[in-house]
């Protein structure tokens, strides 16, 4: 939220202004007790008396255009001081060139806002021109690489215009310097799944990086919540690739005790029982200790979550149990 | 290994009791207080403050220290007369995020009488997409967030013949992600607010079939931190709103019980501001009535027993949806 501006000594009030002294102040409707208005600052008050006044006549002018400029930068969140700005770029056929240069100041300084975001959007949906619109979006994901605003319009532009083509390359330097950004991986995901495809050569790309990535850090979140969404489109699932199997027992056997892994492992027993493909490695009596140790140590604040799978890979076991005795019962027959 | 993770430390000297006196002072004096600056710049959103303010107060059991009858004639002003829809204050254009926080208000008094209810039945409809999404307002902005306004909306009416639901489904569905989650859009990040809105949708669609349940519920429960807190996205920082986001989502799906609620509750305790009432983002923050809501509301999902039960879908007093005689999906399994 900008600074009310009550240092600004330049600033003249509306209310002092000749070429406004035509137009009566708007002052806001007092509403319930609740909602007694109050204290703003003198600045704030005179700019959006004046809005009020000029919104209330649908006045189509340059002044109210400029007007505008000076109520965003109040509050750049009041969605129908830019509803009324859009009406007045149309109706006074502006530059929406220098428009775009001024929302893109606007983003700068509010980078968390849905209005300026949506603005932008407009424009360039007016101008059928997204030229600018990577740059500006990798902008803002410098700053801060999660910015969910940033992400939106991104993604927006390129599934609109086809801009795929470097885009994996961006993601790429995104998740290199850090690699538990879960928007980096959502916008990996999105590129395949909108541009590349899930062909086999790609799946399998897709794995071997994702594994080199969590064999850097193997506490990740993201990382493995990738894998399992790339080897949703592996045919052969999460038993039959032994890439992706021998990776996590080799990591297990080197001790490492991420809870992701042993989640992991945990999904791929689940697999093989319901397959009714289970192993030596894969069995439901190995999700059940990976459960308890789960539980008991390795992710205590899930605990609940543990003990319930656990429950639930116990009555696998008992089942597949009584379906073995089944069948040799048939068997002697 | 390199646990890195995002969190906060609560301090010994936090709030460890609920200080619902302090609570509905903080709340019944928001916006009659001269000093605050804040107030004045939430012009823009201020039905929705009504909805955060008077749903906290209901649920604490305090509601008749709100201006009821200058809230309804508030209300009232909000309504447009050429499209319906409700604004969040004159004269602001209406949008559909404060068209349901005025029904909700409206709802809870049963004073649905104050409004052209045709109207608002009439303005949500327009907002529909041939793809069965939802746009805000005139402008187009498309979000799961408006999905789920709409559906809320008009299921409150009992309205919802008026759209076309099936679509409106579809569309939130087509939102899901390969780790289960929900975004704003098909391909934007799964996101725990954005989650709540979709599963909300889905439970009053009656389509939570279309849920992967158990994948959904581990990434949620994913979201609690050691402090107890939950986060909205991986690697993020706790924050007192996703209290109600992840426990609301948790508690329509029937998994509420795989996170450890001693430990949230102590968090969302910790959030409170001892001397002005009020909850807070983060301990030690300012307080502001949307995170009183969701704390308030937060805790009673997790049983507290001086709070009246909470509607997990619809955000409302229990008794609300009661006498509406509204039953939202819920899973049972």
């Amino acid at each position: 939220m900008s600074d009310s501006g009550d240092s600004d000594v330049a600033w003249t009030y509306y209310k002092d202004r000749p070429e406004w002294s035509d137009v009566t102040p708007v002052p806001e409707d007092e509403g319930p007790n609740l909602v007694v208005v109050i204290a703003h600052s003198d600045k704030f008050v005179d700019v959006y008396d004046y809005f009020r006044a000029v919104l209330q006549n649908n006045e189509r002018s340059e002044r109210a255009l400029h007007l505008t400029k000076d109520a965003v930068e109040l509050n750049p969140a009041n969605y129908t001081v830019w509803q009324y700005r859009r009406d007045l770029l149309k109706a006074l056929g502006t530059d929406l060139r220098s428009e775009l240069e001024y929302v893109e100041l606007v983003i700068k300084n509010s980078p968390k806002n849905y209005q300026v975001w949506h603005h932008r959007r407009v424009l360039v949906e007016w101008l059928q021109d997204p030229t600018q619109e990577m740059e500006l979006t990798g902008d803002a994901l410098m700053q801060d690489p999660k910015n969910y605003h940033a992400w939106q319009h991104r993604q927006w532009a390129i599934k609109t215009f086809g801009l795929y083509e470097k885009e994996m390359d961006f993601v790429d330097n995104l998740i290199s310097d850090d690699v538990r950004n879960n928007s980096a991986w959502n916008q990996r995901y999105f590129v395949v799944n909108n541009h590349l495809g899930w062909s086999d050569l790609n799946v399998q790309r897709e794995i071997c990086y994702t594994l080199e990535k969590i064999k850097f850090i193997k506490n990740n979140e993201s990382a493995w919540n990738y894998l399992r969404g790339v080897l949703i489109h592996d045919k052969r699932g999460l038993t039959g690739n032994a890439v992706v199997t021998s990776f996590c027992e080799e990591l297990y056997k080197n001790k490492c005790r991420s809870p992701y892994l042993l989640a992991f492992i945990i999904d791929i027993c689940d697999e093989a029982v319901k397959k009714g493909e289970v192993n030596l490695l894969h069995s439901a009596t190995r999700a059940v200790a990976l459960c308890q140790a789960l539980a008991g140590k390795y992710d205590k604040i899930r605990s609940k979550y543990w003990n319930y799978m656990c429950e639930k890979f116990k009555k696998a076991a008992e089942q597949e149990e009584i379906d073995r005795e089944a069948a040799n019962n048939i068997d002697d027959e | 290994m390199a646990f890195h993770l995002k969190d906060v430390t609560l301090t010994p000297d936090r709030p460890t009791t609920l200080l619902l006196r302090k609570h509905s002072d903080y709340l019944a004096k928001y916006g009659t207080d001269s000093e605050d600056f804040e107030y004045n710049m939430t012009e823009y959103l201020r039905v929705s403050g009504i909805y955060w303010s008077l749903t906290a107060m209901e649920l604490m059991g305090y509601s008749h220290r709100m201006p009821k009858e200058e809230i309804i004639k508030f209300i009232t002003t909000c309504q447009n007369k050429e499209n319906g829809g409700i604004s969040a204050c004159y004269p602001h254009d209406p949008h559909i995020l404060y068209t349901l926080s005025a029904i909700q208000v409206l709802t809870m008094y049963n004073r649905l009488d104050a409004i052209d209810v045709e109207g608002v039945v009439k303005f949500v409809a327009s907002l529909q997409q041939k793809d069965g999404s939802f746009s805000g307002d005139k402008w187009g902005e498309i979000d799961t967030r408006f999905s789920f306004c709409a559906v809320m909306c008009l299921s409150l009416l009992k309205r919802l013949d008026a759209i076309d639901v099936d679509r409106a489904a579809n569309f939130v569905i087509s939102c899901m992600n390969f780790d289960g989650g929900f975004g704003s859009k098909p391909g934007s990040e799964s996101h725990a607010g954005l989650i709540y809105c979709c599963v909300g949708t889905l439970s009053i669609c009656k389509r939570l079939d279309a849920v992967r349940i158990n994948r959904l519920a581990w990434w949620l429960a994913e979201r609690q931190m050691p402090s107890g807190g939950l986060n909205g996205r991986p690697e993020k920082l706790p924050d007192l709103c996703y209290s109600w986001w992840v426990l609301s989502s948790l508690t329509i799906i029937n998994r509420l019980h795989w996170i450890k609620k001693d430990k949230l509750e102590n968090f969302i305790l910790a959030c409170q501001d001892a001397e002005t009432g009020g909850f807070s983002d983060r301990p030690g923050d300012i307080p502001d009535p949307f995170h009183t809501l969701f704390g308030i509301a937060g805790l009673a999902l997790l049983g507290n027993k001086t709070i009246k039960p909470v509607n997990p879908v619809y955000c409302l007093p229990q008794e609300t949806i009661d006498r509406l005689k509204l039953e939202p999906q819920m899973y049972k399994h």
